[in-house]
């Protein structure tokens, strides 16, 4: 047997592709601006990109049974709105607590788009639709006109600032949360269960899995992340705003396509959402160093999105044929 | 409309010509203020300015917040204005439109109608009370950056949206008005970045500057959203860079000081109380029919001083404020309570 070229590992697996290209545009960017892979550059681009990341891992579930959330923002800006009028009137203290309450109100939220989902059978797009209205309408219930500004976060806003070992405890829970899903993906039944029903969701049927409950649970966990997400944003700009990430889950999807999630189901792993949102990370950093007109740089980011998306499927194509070929033999 | 106008005047002026003294009161006048909603802060500080004026000069002041910050729930506000028969309404405007015909109504049973804050179009509404001219802005950012460069340095501005109307009329107010005086010759505007009123991407953009910028003195931010995140990026980097612009109180409290811990030594916002008063004299003015809101005429506002109306670039008219109000250290915790 021939020995596999370095070049046909790398068209061979998407992730490895991903890695190339993201290594690839990072050494572009430095070129350009050497002080982009400085280590404080890079800390404050994972921190500042913290939020796109974690919920990446959320869309990619959902997303692995075929549907789509673009209630997600809306859901964090409920959640971090909530939060922040608890601190600024004094009713929570405990950082622990407001993060505890936040994710509550994210799963409840993200409970109730499964059960309308999995229960009613409402496509995805229209039901997050729907919950994205009524979330941000929440948000802006809660906020009753008022934001809350860094003065009245309290102590809220220094978990953004600790750091553990030498690195910002945005970027641990970041860690925590891609490790977590690595396991869970990989090597749980309940994750894989959510690649069969994305796949295919009749034969996960008859195999006897739940697929409404798997349904139900995908967008649970995606809420989930929506409220970690919405008391994240709030310590890290210290300010909570009932617009808060408005329009921003468009970055979320965008970080699982250019990961190589596919829109149909069944296809994705937790790497690609976590190359495709450090791609995407890459982009929102570089683009203002390297000093694009502003008005140029939402134009290059969609052209960026648009090659790498386009590269990879193309690759993806080439290594079906092969694999392909390698079955009639 | 002008024959209307004019005979309106020489009406107006047959009536209040005997009676006309140097100082006009609001002596059995009932004026109300129609807010934008309730729970706003910066709305009931506006009212409280306004009550605050008509009481003391003897007239009764109807306070009213909509319930919600909509058209239709001003204007079942204005209706029951309208049938109460009070003489002046000062309304702060949910929509440029969709108030017109209450608001004529109101106009043709004599009820004499200004807005504050935000307006109406010019059928609408007799004069309009503006918050602070675009001229008013630039001065007062061009000034502050001139003082905290210490006379000379790079700075940038960190805008929201590059189609945000307002935000580019400041800037190029503050860029024509920095050409225009040898004074801002040691000034050099580096850059203007678009934060598009979001955390992250300010967050992102100012991370931008310093990079980009090592000798950066000053960023202006004449935006809420922005000079915010900025100031977190600064104050959190210990930076030596400051920043000056348009901020909430309340959203930058933490930030304003003038030692080295604080990013921002200052920064401008409108007064809403002010602004209340002065829509307060503008409305006993007009229901004393010491102006009739045309472009020209001047008036006293008790203590803010003497106001003229001049053309808005509507098409109808309005009088400014004033510069914008400074936020420093002394008076920023009385403000951060306030909005």
């Amino acid at each position: 047997m021939e020995k596999k070229s370095i070049m046909k590992k790398i068209t061979g697996s998407r992730e490895a592709l991903l890695l190339v290209v993201l290594i690839l545009l990072c050494a572009a960017v430095s070129l350009r601006s050497p002080s982009f892979l400085s280590v404080q550059s890079i800390m404050e681009m994972l921190k500042n990109n913290a939020v796109t990341m974690i919920m990446s891992l959320g869309m990619l579930c959902v997303m692995l049974v075929g549907g789509i959330d673009i209630s997600i923002m809306s859901t964090l800006a409920f959640a971090g709105m909530s939060v922040g009028m608890l601190l600024k009137y004094g009713h929570v203290s405990s950082t622990l607590l407001c993060f505890l309450i936040a994710m509550g109100i994210g799963i409840i939220c993200g409970f109730l788009v499964g059960l309308v989902i999995s229960r009613a059978a409402v496509p995805p797009i229209i039901a997050t639709m729907g919950f994205m209205y009524i979330y941000r309408a929440l948000a802006y219930l809660v906020g009753n006109s008022e934001w809350a500004g860094a003065d009245a976060l309290g102590s809220f806003k220094d978990f953004a600032l600790g750091s553990i070992l030498g690195l910002n405890n945005v970027i641990w829970v970041t860690i925590i949360c891609y490790v977590i899903f690595f396991f869970f993906m990989k090597w749980t039944r309940t994750g894989r269960k959510i690649y069969a029903v994305g796949s295919n969701p009749s034969a996960a049927e008859v195999s006897g899995i739940n697929v409404k409950n798997i349904k139900l649970l995908v967008y649970s966990i995606m809420g989930f992340l929506g409220g970690l997400g919405g008391a994240l944003a709030v310590s890290i700009y210290a300010s909570a705003q009932p617009n808060m990430q408005y329009g921003k889950e468009m970055d979320v999807i965008a970080a699982c396509v250019i990961g190589g999630v596919s829109m149909s189901g069944g296809r994705g792993t937790v790497i690609g959402a976590l190359l495709g949102s450090l791609i995407l990370s890459v982009i929102a950093k570089a683009l203002p160093i390297i000093g694009f007109e502003s008005i140029y740089q939402n134009t290059i980011k969609g052209v960026i999105i648009l090659v790498v998306v386009v590269v990879n499927v193309v690759m993806q194509r080439a290594s079906d044929k092969n694999n392909l070929k390698g079955r009639e033999m | 409309m002008n024959k209307k106008l004019v005979s309106a005047l020489l009406c107006a002026a047959m009536v209040v010509a005997p009676a006309t003294t140097a100082f006009a009161s609001a002596e059995g006048k009932v004026c109300a203020i129609v807010t934008k909603s309730a729970g706003n802060p910066f709305n009931e500080k506006e009212a409280e300015g306004f009550q605050e004026v008509i009481e003391a000069e003897g007239g009764e002041a109807i306070v009213k917040h909509p319930e919600s910050a909509t058209a239709d729930a001003q204007v079942s506000v204005i209706q029951s204005l309208i049938s109460q028969g009070v003489d002046s309404i000062c309304i702060a405007a949910n929509d440029v439109n969709a108030l017109q015909a209450s608001l004529e109504d109101a106009m043709a049973e004599g009820i004499k109608v200004c807005t504050v804050d935000s307006t109406v179009n010019p059928d609408s509404r007799m004069t309009h009370v503006n918050q602070a001219g675009v001229q008013e802005i630039g001065q007062a950012l061009m000034d502050a950056v001139l003082d905290i460069t210490g006379g000379e340095g790079q700075w940038a501005i960190l805008s929201a949206t590059s189609q945000a109307a307002n935000q580019n009329a400041w800037i190029e107010a503050m860029q024509s008005i920095m050409e225009s005086d040898e004074k801002y010759a040691g000034l050099e505007l580096v850059e203007v970045a678009y934060g598009d009123d979001e955390p992250q991407k300010s967050t992102d953009q100012t991370q931008a500057l310093l990079q980009k910028y090592p000798d950066l003195k000053v960023v202006c931010a004449p935006t809420t959203v922005g000079i915010a995140a900025a100031a977190k990026v600064l104050q959190d980097q210990g930076s030596s860079v400051k920043l000056t612009g348009l901020g909430l109180p309340s959203e930058m409290a933490e930030y304003i000081g003038d030692d080295d811990a604080h990013s921002c030594p200052y920064m401008f916002l409108w007064n809403p109380i002010d602004l209340g008063r002065l829509g307060a004299y503008a409305s006993i003015a007009l229901a004393n029919e010491e102006i009739t809101g045309a472009a020209g005429e001047k008036f006293t506002a008790g203590d803010l001083g003497e106001y003229e109306i001049v053309e808005a670039s509507d098409g109808g008219t309005e009088m400014i404020l004033g510069a914008p109000f400074k936020f420093d250290p002394s008076n920023i915790d009385e403000w951060k309570e306030v909005y």
